[in-house]
């Protein structure tokens, strides 16, 4: 671990057992799937099996009159929603296209497309009644790939829908493509004019899925008093409770969202797919309504992210990056709303680069609407200019990190937007990296190459709200309402512990229903411990002050004498004035009842987050498989909280991203069927096919949060396509621009077969 | 659907229930014994999350029918520890931040007992090659592969000489 200038903690910065861990090493912790309120019947979706199809007519009436089935619902049952957008933390979605991918309307956009649904007494009923459901399609041409949607012949997806600019102007042909956005700066055609070294490639990936190991889910109970109850695995269980109110058209104040623990989402677990249906399945049965999705549902119809076509060209003089020029073309599935934004963003911000001119394209193509994934659109931007970078700088003759150092982004760059960095580690992680024993090793042995790239993320702020109170005893309660997907209910306390001087283990930290604390904004854009933080240190700030005016009447001394220090508030002219934490707690009672800190804010003060990644590669010349042999992570990290915590979240973000670079993607049929929706065929990397994972916490504090907090959770899955991509090209000579890197490409391009 | 008497032993007791015959052992646990420990990820013996040890075996429950049950010995991961008296591998799961969303837990734990129940002593390879029919999206398994070989270190320990 590298530390720049951090002050001493007591109790950030170990390693603690988290309060929920007990319960899920045990098999007692409740997912979503795991509650079975009493008269619990068992939904399920009718899916379109077509790409791309006109639906002529829904007939339920078959299903209706099967034995056990409770209830068919279909979008008829749907009141008409907003055309209008609504801000979700990490993405935005507009009602009416939500409310369309819910339960299709009069058109199926992709394979899996939800259509209708059923509710039946038991799982088994519920699965047969939906072959019974009659739906009448007229199938349509689907179109698959970003390129081919962007061609002015294309099949339209929606006939009504036209390009969106920059300025909000409409283009006058309607098209696949929803927006364009542009960021330029300085005068690239001169830069590249006056460069000693310019390159243009294109790159491309496909759509790939966040993986979460527990599928969507959600259980309903329409109450008989008209309010609504639902249990769910969500990030989110405030954005939930927005969507289902617009959706549904009901106050917000009756529609209660009760948070399950959570199996993973990295993002995909922040839109709504069932909570509206099992809502008016129990609305229409009168019983609570389980939905599970099963693992092909989920590859076919939650928000993978998208597919990506990168065209990027690069400009280097006297060793400086002085030019950027990218067109960056995402999928956005069947509605508008890829990360292409954030991936203009995020492309170049490792770098200070004076000259840019970055175009976005956001393109529906007959997909599942793409969600949030880990960083969401900053990779598959990264692995276009990281491996253009690592060809470009070869030829230069300089040694790919040094190159970094040199043309590194610093506290004051601009990024794209205009906006300057505030203190920032992009170049402390290039320098770490250059000093890790794995960088120092030497590189040896046939068919066995070494790649490394940078990567960055924004972080997100966002809304927070907390509720502590102080029990008699002295033990505190924490109450938070931000999901706790991997730790956060730890690393809340930790900081709270730390603000209060007291214990981590006298917290006790419990995530809430919609009920029962202030709104909080979704566990993504690697906000929780940072947001969350801040308002759990406000929250104990507010304790403090309460805890002086409390021993003010009990130590008989003016509140403006008194501090409070450690556990305990004392007198600043008199220190033997003292008294602790615990016991003014137990007398709360005689001095004004019962002690309870709040905060709830909008965050500010985001840290942006930087990574530099190393790795080695060995690929088999005859099978074309790639083994990763070494693997090391350096992050900028702000302050690691709990440090365990925080090198799982980079070994995660690393798995995901060597399997992006490696096997993952969507594989569709010409007529747009997906053909690997299972763990077996959409091959996520396994204990065999991943090291040990090295990690390298660099600690530049984030000046914007009391303890120095960067979200840590995004910035390492940026890297690692890139990194693998390069150290392919090192060990084989040959550069690849197409992702995955799965034995038959690799077999394929090497031998031209 | 008639429903099937079944006899089994689960967790060290005698259970008698009643089963669909062509539901799977996983809904069986889930749906009709409330024992949700175990977790379906893919329900086609992809992820491993379901894990169980039928007489002794890691099997994917997902991929067996509850019928198969009868006159046989079931753990699943509510039998092999609970709080104050957890397994080495619980512990060690706990203390290495081996989990992160925890829904691949406790076919990790489950899956890792066989293997230290049969081979005490495995390499890193080797629980990395016993390991690879389970799924986890949040660790990059470094940890969980750390724990295993922690609770085999400590295990021999404890054992009497
Ligand atoms: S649920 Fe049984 S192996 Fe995945
Ligand atoms: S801890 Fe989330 S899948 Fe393993």
């Amino acid at each position: 671990m590298t530390t720049v200038d951090r002050p001493s903690y007591k109790v950030i910065g170990t390693r603690p057992i988290r309060p929920d861990g007990v319960e899920k090493v045990t098999g007692q912790a409740q997912y979503g799937a795991d509650i079975r309120p009493p008269g619990l019947v068992y939904g399920r979706i009718v899916r379109s099996p077509h790409a791309h199809a006109r639906i002529l007519s829904i007939d339920t009436s078959e299903a209706e009159a099967m034995p056990g089935v409770l209830a068919v619902v279909t979008s008829r049952d749907l009141p008409t929603a907003a055309d209008k957008v609504e801000e979700l933390g990490e993405t935005a979605v507009n009602l009416r296209e939500l409310s369309e991918n819910i339960l299709a309307h009069d058109k199926a956009l992709y394979h899996g497309h939800a259509v209708a649904a059923v509710a039946a007494t038991s799982s088994q009923i519920a699965a047969e009644a939906v072959t019974r459901v009659k739906v009448t399609y007229e199938v349509l041409p689907p179109v698959l790939d970003v390129r081919d949607a962007m061609r002015p012949d294309a099949p339209l997806l929606n006939e009504n829908r036209h390009t969106k600019a920059m300025d909000g102007s409409l283009s006058e042909k309607p098209s696949n493509i929803a927006s364009v956005v542009q960021f330029k700066g300085g005068d690239v055609e001169a830069a590249f004019a006056a460069a000693d070294h310019v390159l243009e490639r294109e790159y491309s990936t496909s759509m790939v899925h966040q993986g979460y190991i527990e599928p969507h889910n959600s259980t309903a109970n329409w109450n008989s008093d008209g309010t609504l109850t639902i249990w769910t695995s969500t990030q989110g269980s405030f954005v939930v409770r927005a969507q289902v109110a617009q959706v549904l058209k009901l106050p917000v104040s009756r529609v209660r969202v009760i948070p399950m623990e959570i199996g993973g989402g990295f993002g995909g677990k922040i839109p709504i797919y069932l909570d509206p249906v099992a809502a008016l399945l129990s609305k229409k049965s009168g019983r609570p309504v389980q939905i599970t999705m099963n693992r092909t549902e989920v590859f076919q119809a939650s928000g993978p992210t998208s597919g990506t076509h990168i065209k990027v060209k690069a400009g280097i003089k006297d060793g400086k990056l002085t030019a950027v020029q990218a067109t960056l073309s995402y999928e956005a599935g069947a509605y508008p709303g890829s990360p292409v934004g954030a991936g203009c963003m995020c492309m170049i911000s490792p770098y200070n680069v004076e000259n840019f001119d970055l175009t976005g394209y956001d393109v529906v193509v007959n997909k599942p609407k793409t969600s949030a994934y880990r960083a969401p659109g900053a990779p598959a931007a990264s692995f276009a200019i990281e491996s253009l970078l690592d060809e470009l700088v070869k030829r230069t003759g300089s040694d790919p990190l040094e190159f970094r150092l040199s043309n590194s982004s610093r506290e004051n760059t601009t990024m794209v937007t205009g906006v300057p960095f505030p203190r920032i580690g992009a170049e402390e992680t290039v320098r770490a990296a250059l000093d890790s024993p794995h960088y120092k090793s030497p590189m040896e042995g046939p068919n066995r190459g070494r790649g490394v790239a940078s990567g960055f993320w924004f972080n997100a702020g966002l809304q927070s709200s907390v509720a502590v109170s102080v029990n008699p005893d002295g033990t505190v309660n924490l109450i938070q309402g931000s999901i706790d997907i991997g730790g956060t209910r730890a690393s809340l306390s930790m900081q709270l512990a730390e603000t209060l001087g007291i214990g981590y283990d006298d917290i006790r930290a419990t995530v809430v229903d919609t009920d029962s604390v202030g709104h909080n904004d979704v566990t993504g854009g690697s906000r929780t411990t940072f947001a969350s933080g801040l308002a759990v240190h406000e929250a104990g700030l507010d304790i403090q002050r309460q805890m002086v005016q409390r021993a003010s009447a009990l130590l008989n001394v003016p509140e403006d004498n008194l501090e409070y220090v450690g556990a305990e508030v004392r007198s600043k002219s008199d220190p033997s004035k003292r008294i602790s934490f615990t016991e003014i707690a137990s007398k709360s009672g005689q001095t004004g009842g019962p002690i309870v800190g709040k905060a709830s804010l909008s965050a500010r003060g985001v840290g942006a987050a930087f990574g530099t990644h190393i790795a080695d590669v060995e690929v088999d010349p005859g099978t074309g498989k790639v083994t990763v042999l070494r693997y090391t992570a350096v992050q900028d990290v702000g302050t690691a909280i709990h440090p365990a915590y925080v090198e799982g979240q980079i070994h995660g973000g690393v798995a995901q991203g060597v399997g992006w670079a490696i096997n993952e993607e969507y594989y569709y049929d010409e007529q747009g069927h997906l053909l690997n929706s299972s763990f077996l065929d959409y091959r996520m990397p396994t204990t065999l096919d991943l090291p040990m994972i090295e990690t390298v916490l660099v600690e530049v504090p984030n000046p914007g949060h009391p303890y120095g907090v960067r979200g840590v959770g995004e910035v390492p899955i940026v890297p690692p396509l890139a990194a693998i991509a390069n150290a392919v090209a090192d060990a084989t000579g040959h550069r690849f621009t197409v992702l995955p890197l799965s034995p038959r490409r690799i077999v394929e391009e090497l031998y031209g077969l | 659907m008639r429903r099937t008497q079944v006899q089994a032993t689960i967790n060290g007791e005698r259970v008698e229930f009643l089963c669909e015959p062509r539901q799977s052992l996983l809904e069986v646990l889930r749906e009709e014994l409330n024992l949700t420990g175990a977790k379906e990820g893919c329900n086609n013996g992809n992820c491993g999350a379901c894990s169980v040890l039928l007489n002794g075996r890691v099997v994917n429950s997902c991929c067996v029918l509850g019928v198969e049950l009868e006159g046989a010995d079931l753990t699943t991961i509510e039998g092999i520890g609970q709080a104050g008296s957890l397994h080495p591998l619980q512990q060690t799961f706990l203390e290495e931040a081996a989990l992160q969303c925890g829904i691949c837990t406790p076919g990790f734990i489950v899956s890792a007992k066989a293997l230290l129940d049969k081979e005490p002593h495995p390499d890193e390879h080797r629980v990395r090659w016993w390991l690879a029919n389970n799924l986890c999206r949040c660790t990059g398994y470094d940890k969980i592969v750390r724990a295993v070989l922690k609770a085999a270190d400590q295990m021999e320990e404890v054992k009497p000489v």
